[in-house]
């Protein structure tokens, strides 16, 4: 599974995704149930907007003070006994793991479900170091036996129904077809159980770093990310740099909105607080632990004027609401992170070039600002980045000269008056250049504008 | 007392009616319209794009246009939106401009929240008839913070009904220059909104913004539906 990023053909992806009836049914239902959830979690939450404020604060302090709390996190964690590594880029964290899983003899991995792991593709390079990467997050499992990657940052498979999963689990696990998804669970099941007990390594990733404790923080559904960071003797645990939280003790203002956020349940089933390897006299945990803090551009993006990104808790909310994820899925927007988190991140993280036609896939409706449990702006961030890509000359030229125009005759009562009459004397050669598609949707300019029928 | 129109660019090339409807309503209620003559557009569409000296061209015309004290009213939540809050946006590091862009949007009022706020129109007995549901077009609702004033206004209409729209706040995929960019999209966006104005039965879909009843009525004619696509001032100027 490895990860060519087809950002640029944002257009040409979401036609056909807009075809995949399955995948659009799949979307529409998933998108519309957790939406709903969502509400019906958050309604008993009292001062929702104090919390909100609250947990926005705290990650406003992190970003504000970034260095210091990944410098307080490293050294608690050492303390705790883990061996923290640093990655500036994705090519070093991936080669960071290898060796350490290489130097271990590590054959066998299970893997939690990690978007940073995507993010620097994990996976292939480990696969191509012969190692067996195996994913557990029932979601994660689904897609990797697909060959494909995760399209929603939380329900990786969210684009697939459960007769195709079914189909899929026949198809490769030669179990009888089933489509119920507690049976499809168990199925899984029991096929990794086998895989965790005989696993040398599990790589996780992190909900949260405490920087005060060293700590990270997990939130599962299924018990996996459990068993990948205490079942095998080694874990390796990759994260971003932004995830700090100042305190262990900021965690429960996260605790009470990310799930609901996400999902809509009020707590996941699952959190799991990692301070150090095994220690003697604990029961369970790993015999090692090394934590890989990964940068991949997030200090230049602090840097710079759209940091607010940095404070999102990958929560996936603004992808369940957004018109245009909701309708096209994940896949479309060609990279690790879709919906409008993802657009923003992916245009910063791999750029401009790469990534260009995604500052056009909103329609700046907003509801992904109203659901945002940090206040992320992501509207804001998301208008930044296009005058960024006009600035940075990623406009084509038809819509540079348009723009020149009309902001000539925006500023001009004569010409715009003009515009005004050659557009209705020549609306039918208009139409006919615009395309149904365009021009075609829209009536004629009036005969006599409004401009002209007051007095 | 008088109030400056502002006629908005789509309502005065294409639907130079909702803005004579305005007029109605407004003369109705009492406030007299001035129409600035030598307006144009608020510069909406280039600063979604990203044009900034496009929109900041055309914000600065705006703003000599519809200087001075008068209370300005616009049959557009979206170009109210525009004014109030992208304005200091684009002015901030100018500040003579930024204070006039400020008291402009002090003074801007979309169309239901003059109607309610200050002409009280919900408290005169303005007729209607038939079936009616609202499409709570996006920067109304989410920038401008406009949810219950043309809900109000469609609620007081003696002998018409008022049918609430499923998920009345999701976008319709208009988005500006958003429908040129990636019409796909947008036209299955629209599609969506269709089937939800038909799953209420209402006759008549209406709202507060041109440019997202424009995409509306399109969906509306693709599918061979029978409702009847009208601006929020052409419904309310019926009544009258
Ligand atoms: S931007 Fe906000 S809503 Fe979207 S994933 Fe991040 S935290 Fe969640």
């Amino acid at each position: 599974m490895t990860h060519e990023q087809t950002s640029l053909a944002f257009r040409e992806n979401s036609v056909r995704a807009l075809k995949d009836s399955a995948l659009r049914a799949a979307m529409k239902q998933a998108a519309d149930t957790f939406g709903t959830k969502r509400a019906d979690a958050f309604a008993p939450v009292a001062d929702l907007e104090g919390l909100r404020d609250r947990a926005s604060a705290i990650r406003e302090e992190v970003l504000a003070n970034l260095p210091m709390y990944v410098d307080r996190f490293a050294a608690a964690a050492n303390r705790a006994g883990a061996v923290v590594h640093r990655a500036n880029d994705a090519a070093t964290a991936r080669e960071i793991i290898r060796k350490i899983l290489a130097d271990r003899g590590a054959r066998l991995i299970v893997k939690g479900k990690s978007m940073v792991s995507e993010e620097v593709d994990l996976n292939s390079h480990l696969e191509a170091a012969g190692m067996e990467v195996v994913e557990t997050d029932l979601g994660e499992y689904i897609i990797q036996m697909e060959g494909e990657t995760p399209s929603h940052i939380i329900v990786p498979a969210i684009h697939k129904n459960r007769r195709q999963v079914g189909k899929l689990f026949a198809d490769r696990l030669g179990v009888p077809y089933s489509d119920d998804p507690q049976v499809l669970t168990k199925i899984a099941r029991t096929a990794l159980r086998e895989k965790f007990l005989s696993a040398d390594a599990g790589i996780s990733g992190a909900n949260f770093a405490a920087a005060d404790t060293g700590s990270l923080v997990l939130f599962t559904n299924e018990g996996n990310g459990r068993m990948v960071t205490t079942v095998p003797p080694l874990h390796v645990a990759i994260l971003s740099i932004e995830k700090m939280l100042p305190s262990l003790a900021d965690l429960p203002a996260f605790i009470r909105l990310l799930p609901r956020s996400a999902t809509g349940q009020p707590i996941t089933s699952y959190v799991s607080v990692v301070t150090g390897p095994r220690k003697t006299g604990d029961a369970t945990g790993a015999k090692e632990l090394h934590i890989v803090l990964l940068d991949n551009g997030r200090t230049e993006i602090l840097a710079g004027e759209s940091r607010d990104i940095l404070k999102c808790i990958r929560c996936g909310a603004c992808m369940n609401v957004c018109p245009v994820y909701r309708t096209v899925g994940g896949h479309s927007y060609g990279w690790t992170y879709p919906g409008p988190m993802g657009l923003i991140l992916t245009t910063l993280l791999t750029g401009m070039a790469k990534s260009h036609p995604l500052v056009d896939a909103s329609t700046v409706c907003g509801a992904c600002v109203e659901v945002c449990p940090v206040r992320v702006p992501l509207v804001d961030l998301i208008l930044q980045l296009r005058r960024r890509k006009v600035r940075e000359g990623f406009s084509d030229p038809a819509t540079m000269r348009g723009m020149a125009l009309f902001g000539k005759a925006a500023a001009s009562p004569a010409l715009f008056a003009l515009g005004q009459r050659l557009a209705a004397a020549f609306w039918p050669v208009i139409r006919a250049l615009g395309g149904k598609d365009v021009a075609g949707r829209m009536p004629a300019p009036a005969k006599t504008p409004l401009r002209r029928r007051l007095p | 007392m008088n109030v400056l129109l502002f006629g908005t660019c789509l309502v005065d090339t294409f639907f130079p009616e909702a803005g004579e409807a305005t007029v109605r309503l407004l003369r109705r209620f009492g406030a007299e319209p001035v129409f600035p003559k030598g307006q144009t557009c608020c510069g909406q569409p280039a600063f979604n794009a990203g044009f900034d000296a496009a929109a900041r061209a055309a914000a600065e015309h705006f703003l000599w246009e519809f200087d001075g004290n008068m209370p300005i009213v616009t049959p557009s939540g979206s170009c109210a939106a525009m004014v109030k809050h992208h304005y200091p946006q684009l002015f901030r590091d100018d500040p003579k401009r930024l204070a006039k862009a400020k008291r402009a949007g002090e003074r801007i009022y979309e169309l239901t929240q003059f109607l309610v706020h200050v002409a009280k129109a919900h408290e005169a007995g303005l007729r209607g008839k038939g079936t009616v549901t609202y499409h709570a077009s996006c920067h109304l609702t989410r920038t401008l913070g406009v949810r219950e004033e043309p809900m109000t206004l469609l609620s007081s209409l003696k002998g018409a009904t008022f049918l609430p729209m499923p998920d009345a706040a999701r976008c319709c995929g208009f988005g500006g220059t958003f429908m040129a960019k990636l019409p796909e999209i947008s036209i299955a966006l629209a599609d969506e909104k269709a089937a939800s104005i038909e799953a209420t039965g209402a006759d008549t879909v209406t709202g507060c913004d041109s440019g997202c009843l424009m995409n509306i009525a399109d969906a509306v004619r693709r599918r061979g539906m029978k409702v009847r696509v009208a601006h929020i001032a052409q419904l309310l100027a019926e009544g009258l």
